[in-house]
């Protein structure tokens, strides 16, 4: 039982201007589930990345059951028995699953035999719980169905070493528990698996040992047993964090945001907003719960103005036009998108720039805008940076060479710094280490407290408990139900989500 | 239109189809494989240049046909270098290769241009060519019309029941996923491009070798582009490549037909036809969902590294 099947000796990866790991040591034991703990831009992701080949390591050496590795490529880490689910699906979406699976398989010579593999497939979902039927195209999958592709991929090809970057993040949780009993079940078989996450709770669940990391070193190795909560919290954060945010009762206002019966189409081009209804008022947070891809986005891209849409959105009681941004900036609005990488930054500018770049248009910041010196932004940059505690080596460093949690900072940095009076905030902390969360959470309350309204859409319900003074829950599109933000609900919440109606009101 | 005028369109169809359809084909192999090459015009001029040239001094047809697509699978090659390895812009680089192939062909051929040399001839196919109206049009022809009737169906074929094929949509669709299976995805793109390359090349040369049996310059005449447009069209499927081919090449000999029908088409509007339907085509193939639900390459024109950060 205590053999190393994988261990991490003294790895060094260096990117421009960041130290993403430091030294790390790491062992994996057969048929445990050691999970890593850390906050975003820790080194988790770049650590299995290079496990998985797809980052080089400036230094050290990796072993697999004994012996050292040369792990160039995936393909080469396929071959020593080491799989990966990454955050991203590796998947081809015009292929089945059973295409998937096939695919780059060394068995098959000019043919593959698909129905062997959908046979095999049929006996594997059986064995672990995995339910997706081997014929259906992938673009037509849930996200949680797709993770159910990519674990039967690793387990098709017989992965002793299965790292599981963050695979909670899209599930439910009643998808999440059923991951866990699969996860553990392959265990049983032999496997073993590294399990990424920076959820407190369910590391506890589900892992034997925990490795904490924090900026790029391993800061402490715990037996399940030895750690609670409170322990894990401090040796990521590296103190105290007080999780459960102060909030006084909601001293709610007038109404800032009306939704009336509103419809929107996803990019896919079906409705993904059906006949939508909902009221924000002034210092108020109302959460939004409910899966991925139930029209979150377009919930929150059709107020904000992005997404074309019918139907009725009033902003202190005038009536707005559908696609027009800048009536919303001149009312107030904040927007923290969900897709920070693509909407919210300009990778390619740098940092400082992209502090500001909402300033232009706002009329907000005092700039001429046809004599604009941008180095007059440094000075105001540098104190955000540090407000936020955004870690960067310099203020030029583009955007994109920062890890998530960073990036999501200055997002927030930028939209919260305005003092808006209605924030429309999408997975604010997702990707957030604790101690950023935190001080998000007190940024969201303390606007509320000054009469911002918030609508808050986050995938974790935690998240949603700890801010929301009301909580909607989205199915399909709709609000199904209303609920009180508290634990007591959670499995009315649960089942809502999964659109099973239970009218309350909250 | 009298029969003998409705024979002669339908075969000339298929004869100014043959060129689109090679060169379609080729452009579908890449484009498959992510890499958007726009040269396709350029690399016709060098197939039809070399193909002249190499029959015209060595009287060997066949190895015209190889030379024609062996000198625009190097200039392929040169596109895919530029666009794989040093990973810049694939639209510059594909332009670049129009002018470069022009301007070759068109320097080089000087000397080639206004002199006849041997072509392919017409082949009976026998049983085939007796069937009533449809077997002249279709197995009288000549030898490279032939070989374009097996190679849309192979690449088909290739395509969608082969391993190399799964691969090969698999890197132009999501490359991540296809080099987290252990797929190269570099020597696959430069394999289809290089191989997309040649196919042009051989579009070229049925316009030298078989169409005409001589050297024009620029005699491509625009049949590069409508390839790129007819990739699309067929949602880069193979077997529609190979109807939407032989349709534009009726829409092309369609004006000859009108003409000796007294039609009051002015012939510089009807030489119009071909690209009036690229346009109409573009339009209705511009949607979302009829890409995505096909498969169409989601990673064309990106380059593609493991490391990256966007």
């Amino acid at each position: 039982m205590s053999e190393n099947v994988l261990e991490l000796s003294n790895i060094v990866k260096r990117f421009p201007g960041i130290l993403a790991n430091d030294h790390v040591n790491l062992t994996l034991k057969k048929g445990e589930v050691h999970a890593l703990l850390g906050e975003n831009g820790a080194g988790k992701s770049t650590l299995m990345n290079i496990i998985y080949g797809i980052y080089k390591a400036d230094e050290g050496e990796i072993y697999v059951n004994g012996q050292r590795a040369n792990i160039t490529s995936p393909h080469k880490a396929i071959e020593y028995g080491i799989g990966m689910i990454q955050q991203h699906f590796s998947l081809v979406p015009s292929f089945s699953v059973a295409e998937n699976v096939a695919l780059g398989l060394k068995e098959f010579h000019l043919f593959p035999r698909i129905d062997v593999i959908k046979k095999r497939l049929r006996e594997l979902s059986k064995k672990f719980g995995l339910d997706v039927k081997p014929e259906s195209r992938i673009w037509q999958l849930s996200a949680g169905e797709q993770q159910r592709v990519e674990i039967l991929k690793l387990l098709y090809m017989n992965s002793q070493i299965m790292i599981l970057d963050e695979p909670t993040a899209i599930l439910t949780p009643q998808e999440a528990e059923g991951l866990f009993k699969t996860i553990k079940e392959m265990v049983k078989y032999g496997a073993s698996v590294i399990f990424i996450s920076h959820k407190l709770k369910e590391v506890l669940e589900i892992s034997d040992r925990i490795t904490v990391m924090r900026h790029g070193k391993v800061v402490d190795t715990l037996l399940r047993e030895e750690a609670d909560e409170k322990i894990l919290a401090r040796k990521m954060v590296g103190r105290d964090v007080v999780l459960r945010v102060e909030k006084s009762p909601p001293k709610t206002g007038d109404l800032k945001l009306s939704v009336k019966n509103l419809y929107s189409r996803s990019d896919k081009g079906p409705f993904a907003i059906n006949g939508l209804s909902l009221e924000v008022r002034k210092g108020e947070i109302l959460g939004i719960a409910g899966v991925a891809g139930n029209g979150q986005r377009e919930l929150a891209e059709s107020i904000y103005g992005l997404r074309d849409y019918t139907g009725e959105i009033e902003i202190d009681g005038t009536m707005l036009k559908p696609l027009d941004v800048h009536s919303r900036i001149n009312h107030g609005v904040a927007y923290v998108p969900q897709d920070r990488k693509g909407v919210a930054l300009c990778g390619n500018l740098p940092l400082y720039y992209n502090l500001f770049l909402k300033i232009f248009t706002s009329k907000q910041g005092d700039f001429n805008p046809y004599l604009f010196n941008p180095i007059s932004l440094k000075k105001p940059a540098e104190a955000l940076v540090k407000e936020y505690d955004v870690a960067t080596s310099s203020l030029d460093l583009s955007v994109k060479y920062l890890s998530g949690g960073n990036m999501q900072k200055i997002v927030l940095a930028r939209e919260l710094t305005l003092n808006p009076e209605l924030i429309i905030a999408v997975h604010p902390t997702r990707g957030l280490d604790v101690g950023a969360m935190e001080s998000v959470y007190k940024i969201l309350i303390k606007a509320r407290e000054n009469g911002a309204a918030v609508l808050l859409i986050a995938g974790d319900l935690e998240e949603i408990f700890t801010l929301s003074d009301r909580v909607a829950v989205l199915y399909e599109g709709r609000i199904v139900g209303y609920s009180e933000p508290d634990e007591e609900h959670l499995e009315e919440i649960g089942l809502m989500m999964a659109g099973i109606k239970k009218e309350r009101v909250g | 239109m009298s029969h003998d005028i409705l024979t002669s369109t339908f075969a000339g169809a298929i004869r100014s189809g043959t060129p689109l359809l090679f060169a379609t084909l080729g452009e579908i192999l890449a484009e498959r494989s992510g890499i958007l090459n726009l040269g396709v015009e350029g690399m016709m001029l060098i197939g039809a240049f070399t193909g002249f040239a190499v029959s015209y001094t060595t009287s060997n047809l066949w190895l015209a046909v190889v030379a024609a697509m062996g000198a625009a699978a190097i200039l392929a090659s040169l596109h895919a270098f530029v666009s794989i390895t040093l990973k810049v812009n694939q639209v510059v680089s594909g332009l670049a290769l129009v002018f470069l192939g022009a301007g070759l062909s068109g320097f080089w051929g000087q000397r080639f241009v206004g002199i006849q040399s041997v072509s392919f001839v017409n082949v009976k196919i026998p049983l085939l060519a007796e069937i009533p109206f449809v077997g002249n049009i279709l197995f009288n022809r000549d030898p490279l019309v032939y070989v374009g009737y097996v190679l849309a169906p192979f690449i088909w074929w290739y395509l969608y029941k082969t391993k190399y094929g799964m691969n090969l949509r698999a890197v132009g669709e999501a490359p991540g996923a296809a080099d987290a299976r252990g797929i190269n995805v570099s020597l696959t793109r430069y394999i289809y491009t290089i191989m997309g390359g040649a196919l042009a090349g051989l579009g070229g040369a049925y316009l030298s070798l078989a169409y005409t049996s001589m050297w024009v310059e620029n005699m491509t005449a625009g049949r590069g582009w409508i390839a790129v447009v007819l990739v699309i069209f067929a949602i880069w499927d193979p077997l529609l490549a190979m109807l939407g081919a032989y349709l534009f090449g009726g829409i092309s000999v369609l004006q000859f037909g009108l003409q000796v029908t007294q039609t009051p088409i002015p012939p510089n509007i009807m030489k119009m036809f071909p690209y009036l339907f690229t346009v109409l085509v573009m339009l209705f193939t511009s949607s979302e969902k009829m890409k995505k639900r096909f498969g169409a390459p989601s990673a064309l024109g990106v380059p593609y590294s493991r490391e990256e950060k966007t």
